[in-house]
């Protein structure tokens, strides 16, 4: 009961799906599209880990219905690299180690991602609260505070070559 | 964790959605931010039948000025209300308590009017609607009725509004030329709920004040205003022993459930301490 069709845009991909209402988004992205990215952590929009982008506004999928996302355009880590080539913010999670175990990484990579977009030049205060919304179990936020830097500085670079 | 089964409805105007409501009785419930909503649905301790999504409804988001009323629509999110030029130039205390909610996710979801119409004491809004002396518009079958924020807070979960009502708007009046305003409040962590918080409004008058609200998050079953707290400060040249003594009319009133943020003796004590504060703050801002 209560199914409904839904469309949208999810990784640049035209979707069509008919979904349960009461389905949360990441169960959709992770049980119906395959897309295993966005994490199940806290289940209670706690931890961030199931963070993916609606509209150019970091989500926490968890804690938004699929249903909801009808004529959204929607972007999980699997849309962060094109062509097989990774998103200057992958690139500089994997050299500054911005990770240990990896479980809350893909929703601090569509974070910064997001983040990044917002402030393209963020103080390291600024940094942390911008990724207040993303728990890191093992504590490396140290390293992930380096990677969202690094990540500003190639996109910034990215920018001034392109411009 | 996943909801128990609804109806998903999803109207494009108030009157659509009011339609819905009353039609569907009171086992419809409405969703604005869902992220209060939907953890409750999760828990089993919210089952409705229906959800009506009135997030799609444009006429009840974004900040609007009529002389020195600023309306805000029901549905603006947490960080709209951060960014609006408007609020930040006339009611500067909205934007700089909303950074206290939550975390970046949650406050593009949030919404200022669901935090209020939720009714609960936690929540950040009730109080510092009360601290703007704002004004809800409510729409029901009957139309459209303003509800001021003193009459809006029932109890824990219980507010003015009908199963049939929609909260549509706050409106506040921007606040005095030089008036000071803080917002302080203890938590844990990032994202979670006060252990005690105050709002302070002051304005001073030949250096003695001539408006003070003084309102407290999450110290009762609703947010409460400090009436008394509000009356030893009133007319006076205010001094750091009239703020002591303002602060322990505050605690006076303070009846804080005890969870794993303390016991009521450390939130009324905390309370205390944030009533300080925030008073100490908002009049080293006015002028």
């Amino acid at each position: 009961m209560a199914k409904q069709i839904v469309k949208m845009t999810l990784n640049g991909q035209q979707v069509e799906q008919l979904v349960d209402s009461r389905t949360l988004l990441v169960h959709f992205l992770r049980e119906q599209m395959n897309l295993t990215g966005a994490h199940i952590g806290c289940e209670t929009s706690q931890c961030g880990a199931c963070t993916v982008d609606i509209d150019g506004e970091s989500v926490k999928a968890c804690t938004h219905l699929a249903v909801q996302c009808d004529g959204s355009d929607v972007k999980t880590v699997e849309g962060l690299a094109e062509n097989g080539v990774l998103h200057p913010v992958q690139e500089a999670f994997y050299e500054e180690h911005g990770l240990q175990c990896g479980y809350c990484t893909p929703g601090m990579l569509m974070r910064s991602y997001r983040f990044l977009q917002e402030n393209p030049n963020p103080t390291e205060d600024e940094i942390r609260t911008g990724i207040s919304g993303n728990l890191c179990r093992c504590t490396g936020y140290q390293n992930i505070i380096k990677a969202v830097q690094s990540a500003a500085t190639k996109l910034q670079d990215k920018e001034t070559a392109s411009a | 964790m996943i909801p128990p089964s609804f109806e998903y409805h999803r109207p494009s105007t108030v009157e659509e959605a009011v339609g819905l409501l009353s039609s569907l009785g009171s086992e419809a419930k409405i969703l604005a931010g869902g992220h209060s909503l939907l953890p409750m649905m999760k828990l089993r301790f919210a089952m409705p039948e229906h959800l009506v999504d009135i997030n799609r409804i444009s006429e009840l988001s974004g900040v609007s000025v009529v002389g020195d009323n600023i309306t805000i629509g029901a549905m603006t999110t947490e960080n709209a209300v951060i960014a609006d030029p408007i609020l930040n130039e006339k009611v500067p205390l909205l934007p700089e308590a909303a950074k206290l909610i939550a975390d970046p996710q949650v406050r593009n979801r949030g919404t200022i009017g669901g935090d209020i119409a939720h009714g609960d004491p936690a929540n950040d809004h009730p109080a510092l609607a009360l601290a703007c002396d704002a004004v809800m518009t409510v729409v029901g079958p009957a139309g459209a009725r303003q509800i001021p924020a003193s009459e809006f807070f029932l109890g824990t979960y219980w507010t003015a509004l009908n199963d049939d009502d929609i909260l549509t708007a706050i409106t506040v009046k921007a606040f005095p030329d030089g008036a000071g305003y803080s917002y302080r409040k203890l938590k844990r962590k990032t994202g979670d709920w006060a252990t005690a918080a105050c709002a302070v409004v002051v304005a001073l008058s030949g250096g003695k004040v001539s408006h003070i609200r003084i309102t407290l998050t999450n110290l009762g079953p609703t947010a409460i205003r400090a009436h008394d707290a509000e009356a030893v400060l009133s007319g006076q040249a205010v001094t750091d022993e009239l703020i002591k003594h303002a602060a322990e009319k505050a605690m006076a009133i303070c009846d804080p459930a005890e969870d794993l943020r303390g016991d009521v003796e450390y939130k009324t004590a905390m309370a205390g301490q944030m009533v300080q504060r925030a008073i100490a703050e908002a009049l080293s801002r006015a002028n």
